[in-house]
């Protein structure tokens, strides 16, 4: 036997049989797990208290890396994908997205968004019930800024927590549907979706 | 201090963490202390004050555990003659990996320790010499020549 193939041997192999053993963490200071509905890939997170922090619209895993390194950096850098932690959210999330459900019964925490938009999502939450819809210009004369419908605008698109605090309810002063942190067509199939349950 | 998500470091690298294990400590004891490792670097990671070489900072971890473990058996924390070992699948394809010396790794096993330790955290670990010194307290020379010895060894144990 050679070195070289002696080396390569080393390498390579192991001692025992495989698999090798994924290591388990049983709880985390932020559990996530990313998602397919059928409004699109969503990455769901929930802190060490259990209350959700993010329910987030990522087409691809370089949108999930982005909120993972927002969680890392504001929440905690011990982030682990631990996808029955979320087993509850996504439960009322599937009921939701089928229509059976019209409200959320989780704990939740905006902790990702400024001081700003958590005051344009936390009225919106109180304000705007299911199968209703407001205005950016009547949200920002809600908190008291009339002339910030922009600033809710993008206070919406930061949204952390999509679907459960509901943007999608925020509509152009005509009408329109404009822009979705989901895309339109998320956007188009919520509001449909709460016309055909309220009846 | 910005450190990555921890499932980043889980992802990349939990393979060479659980090769290093039983490589260190064995089939029967490895997964327990890959898994020992992990649990000890998701305690000690919000205090970490640099973000370089997470992987490094991972497999001294692993180092430790293995060698704790050694420690309190007052043994070899190493798979007796006893023990079947098996090589694992080769992580490459090509002409060598269908050469698998099955008995490898009971070798390397019955190798003295230190140059059992310098060998696999050379080859397993993909140390180099100042980092595999670091761990086993010694010289960058004196690692290397550990390797060369412990691979002398191994060759001349096949005869």
């Amino acid at each position: 036997m050679n070195d070289t193939l002696l080396e390569q041997q080393l390498h390579t192999t192991y001692p025992g049989s495989p698999p090798l053993r994924l290591p388990t963490f049983p709880s985390a200071d932020v559990a996530y797990v990313v998602e397919d509905t059928p409004v699109g890939r969503i990455l769901f997170a929930r802190n060490g208290n259990g209350a959700l922090v993010a329910s987030r619209y990522v087409a691809d895993d370089e949108a999930a890396d982005l909120v993972l390194d927002r969680l890392a950096r504001v929440v905690s850098p011990r982030v682990i994908r631990l996808p029955t932690a979320l087993d509850e959210a996504r439960r009322q999330f599937d009921e939701f997205l089928a229509g059976r459900r019209h409200d959320f019964d989780l704990e939740t925490d905006l902790v990702l968004a400024s001081a700003f938009q958590r005051d344009v999502l936390e009225t919106l939450a109180r304000s705007v019930g299911y199968g209703e819809r407001e205005t950016y210009g009547g949200l920002a004369r809600a908190i008291h800024r009339p002339t910030a419908s922009r600033a809710v605008g993008a206070a919406l698109g930061a949204n952390p927590l999509c679907i459960v605090v509901p943007c999608h309810r925020v509509v152009g002063a005509h009408g329109s549907l404009t822009g979705y942190a989901g895309g339109v067509a998320a956007k188009e199939y919520l509001l449909g979706l709460e016309s055909d349950t309220t009846g | 201090m910005n450190l990555p998500p921890f499932q980043r470091l889980v992802d990349a690298h939990w393979r060479d963490v659980a090769r290093l294990a039983r490589a260190l400590a064995g089939p029967v004891d490895g997964d327990d202390v890959a898994q020992q490792a992990w649990t000890q670097a998701y305690a000690a990671y919000p205090g970490l004050t640099s973000a370089r070489n997470l992987r490094g900072w991972l497999l001294t971890i692993t180092h430790r555990c293995a060698m704790d473990l050694h420690r309190s058996r007052g043994r070899r924390a190493v798979p007796t003659d006893d023990v079947v070992v098996l090589a694992g699948a080769a992580a490459v394809d090509g002409p060598e990996s269908r050469l698998i010396d099955e008995d490898l790794w009971g070798r390397v096993a019955r190798l003295p320790e230190r140059q059992r330790e310098a060998v696999v955290l050379k080859y397993v670990g993909d140390l180099d010499h100042p980092a595999i010194a670091e761990l086993l307290g010694t010289t960058p020379t004196m690692s290397r020549r550990l390797v060369s010895d412990g691979l002398k060894n191994l060759r001349e144990s096949t005869r």
